[in-house]
This record gives C-alpha cells, structure tokens and sequence, in this order.
C-alpha cells in the first residue's frame, strides 16, 4: 500500500512508467533525478502521509523511502 | 474612485555574464545551472547601484506613459539592497529623476518585494490624495551574494522595473490579494546582519554579509505556500483558471514555476518566463517580466485582461495579486 502510493508519486513526478519504479530503483542512477526532482518527491511524500521528512541524505531507492515512511507512520 | 496601470518599464546593467563565465571560478557547469535553475545568463552591475537602477528604470515607465518626472507623487522602491541603510533608495531615485519634493520610502520584503510595495501603492491610491504613484522593484544582488559559494551564487542578477499607477474613474485594477509573512522561517534565507556595537554589546560581532539560502527549505515554502496563496486568491475572488491571462511569478527558478504550476494542476505555459536572460532579480523580477511582455504586446494595458502577480522569497514573505490590466 505504502509502496504503490510512493510509486505513483514517482511515476508522475519523473514522468516514468509503473516498470520504470520499482523496489531497487535507484532515484539518481536508474531515473536520473536530480535533488530538485527528489525534492518534489519528499515534498509530495509528506503531504500525502502526513509526514516529515527532514533530510534526503541515505534516500537513495524506492526502498529506502518506503521504509522510512512505514517507520514514520508507525510513530503517529 | 479607481486606479490603472497606466506605464510599465525596466532598465538592466548592461554586461551579461553567461554561465560560462562563472565556470572560470565556480565548481559549476552551464548544464548544472541550465538543468536545474533555467538560468543562462544574468546581468551585474559594475558601475551603477541600486538607485541608478531604478532612477533609470522610472524614466523609461514615464517616457513610456508620457508623463513627467513632476507630475509623480509618490515613489515607492521595494528592495532589499539599497545603496545606504539611510537615505532610502526611493529618495535618492527621486532626487535622480527630477520629482518634486514627494513621499519616497522603500520597502524591504525581499523577493516578494514589488507585490507588497504593489499592496500598499494601490491603497495610497484609494486615499484619492495623489494621482500619479510610481512603483519600482530594483536590486543590485550581486553586491550581496557570496561569489565563492556556487549553491548560490549562479541564481542571481541585477535589474529594476516598475510600473507607474494613475488615479482614474471606475474601479482599482486590484481585483484581489493574498499577501502574507512568516517570520518563524526567516532564517532559511538571510542576508546583511547588523551587529549590536561592540562599544556597547558583549555579544560578539557577526559580519554575516553575503546572501545565504537553505535550499531545499525554500524550494519546499515556495511549491507549499506559493500554490496555496494562488488558489486563495483565485476562490476568495471567484475566478476560475480560465479567466487568466498569465502569471507573472516571481523569477527565481524555472523549476519552482513548473512545480508550483504541477501543484495548481495548469499548464506550465500559463507561468511567463524570463529567467534565461536575468536569473533571480529578486524584487525586480515582475515589473522586469511584466514590461516584457507589455513591449512585447503580449499584455495589453487598458485591456482590461486579469493577470496573478505572485512573489516569495526572504522573510519569509510571499503574496498574490489579481489585477486587471
């Protein structure tokens, strides 16, 4: 759930496709993006959990995030 | 009683300075700053400061209008780096174009600077007490910016613009605004501190001159708050999308505009862009804009099409504005 809700976040940020985003993607390697992308991402991520997130450093793949995220929402 | 736009004009330093150049003492490439700011080029001053820009500025709204530099009655100038703390830049513009002895002050709210210099411009106007008010935002950052820190450094420019405003019948060309500060966040982009005198203080002088910048807070207050007070304003005035014309965001970064633009689910198109040539004039980013398109036709004064004035930046402050041409 919390996977494919970041998933879809990424695909229309990065304007990528479903296969294009999964688990192990690597933001910067495999997609390209640039901390201005991996911004927008945290910053759509925080609205839609109702979570923050205070820095980018060690978000580096899908599953990073997903991780954090679970983690987050676990604490509230 | 109402108010119109009745002139727009801008003046720019003439040397550009490309990303190129900034290559030569930077760690930073024309691709890195093309990519992720918009930025090409930016204009520095190397003779004339702040005033200079301004005062230049306010003759070519004039010429533009065809009013004189005497018929003026007030001058408001928005910007966060004046030549002196005292005198005003507006005072030193005032004595430079050849006004009468009128009311001149500035206004300091940086990048949002000529949206609430705009604000307060119009409701002097409704007092009915002047006819003519000009309004500039005009600033030389290039004497606050930290040239050795290439986080910042390739974003910014140097500019003036303005418009000149003029008492007429019928309505105010201010359809609406949603202007606001944050001063909790004011730390996230500063620049300029004054110290207590040591004479006097035991607290240790900070001479924090240069401009710095959290990004990725900014980044985050602009694609937050920007969209935000967009969309107030636009429901607050019943005006749908449609009804636009264009915006007119403050410049700061192409990227941020596509964001905010992703956030109000629009067309990037909607967002008039500039960028390219002047990078982040702060204050004077919109009037320069602004008479861009007036010059280029592409806005019409007089015809009465609505356009959103938007501004974010240092205070933290940021505000928009409905107006109709």
């Amino acid at each position: 759930m919390t996977f494919s809700k970041i998933q879809e976040i990424i695909m229309d940020q990065l304007d990528k496709d479903e296969e294009e985003v999964q688990l192990t993607t690597n933001f910067r390697e495999d997609l390209e993006a640039d901390s201005l992308d991996l911004f927008q991402i945290i910053n759509d991520i925080e609205d839609e959990f109702d979570i923050k997130i205070e820095s980018e450093e060690g978000l580096n793949t899908v599953q990073d995030i997903v991780n954090f995220v679970e983690a987050e929402v676990a604490k509230k | 009683m109402g108010t119109k736009i009745v002139g727009t004009g801008s003046y720019v330093p003439e040397r550009i300075i490309s990303n190129e150049q900034l290559e030569t003492f930077l760690e930073t490439s024309d691709e890195w700053i093309k990519s992720r700011t918009g930025i090409e080029e930016r204009r520095i001053s190397e003779t004339e400061n702040t005033s200079d820009l301004c005062a230049k500025a306010a003759q070519h709204i004039l010429s533009n209008a065809g009013v004189s530099a005497e018929e003026v009655d007030f001058i408001v100038v928005a910007t966060m780096t004046p030549d002196y703390l005292s005198p005003s830049t507006a005072s030193l513009v005032q004595d430079k174009i050849g006004a009468h002895s009128i009311m001149s002050f500035d206004v300091n709210a940086a990048c949002s600077g000529f949206v609430y210099a705009l604000s307060i411009a119009d409701k002097l106007m409704q007092s009915g007490s002047y006819r003519y008010g000009l309004v500039l935002g005009g600033e030389v950052m290039s004497k606050i910016v930290d040239w050795s820190d290439r986080s910042t450094a390739v974003l910014f420019g140097d500019g003036a613009g303005g418009v000149l405003l003029k008492h007429t019948q019928g309505e105010s060309f201010v359809l609406g605004e949603d202007i606001h500060a944050d001063g909790s966040r004011g730390h996230a982009l500063t620049a300029g501190t004054l110290s207590l005198s040591e004479k006097w203080s035991s607290q240790e002088a900070e001479y924090q001159y240069p401009l710095q910048m959290e990004g990725r807070s900014i980044f985050d207050f602009a694609i937050r708050s920007v969209p935000q007070s967009i969309q107030n304003l636009l429901s607050d005035t019943n005006t749908p999308f449609e009804d636009v014309e264009c915006i007119v965001a403050h410049q700061a970064n192409e990227r941020i505009l596509k964001a905010i633009a992703k956030k109000l689910k629009v067309s990037p198109e909607l967002f008039a862009v500039n960028i390219s040539k002047y990078g982040n004039t702060s204050a004077a980013s919109i009037p320069i804009l602004l008479h861009e398109l007036v010059a280029e036709d592409k806005l019409v004064l007089g015809s009465s099409k609505k356009i959103v004035l938007t501004g974010f930046g240092g205070g933290l402050t940021w505000g928009s504005m409905l107006i109709q041409l």
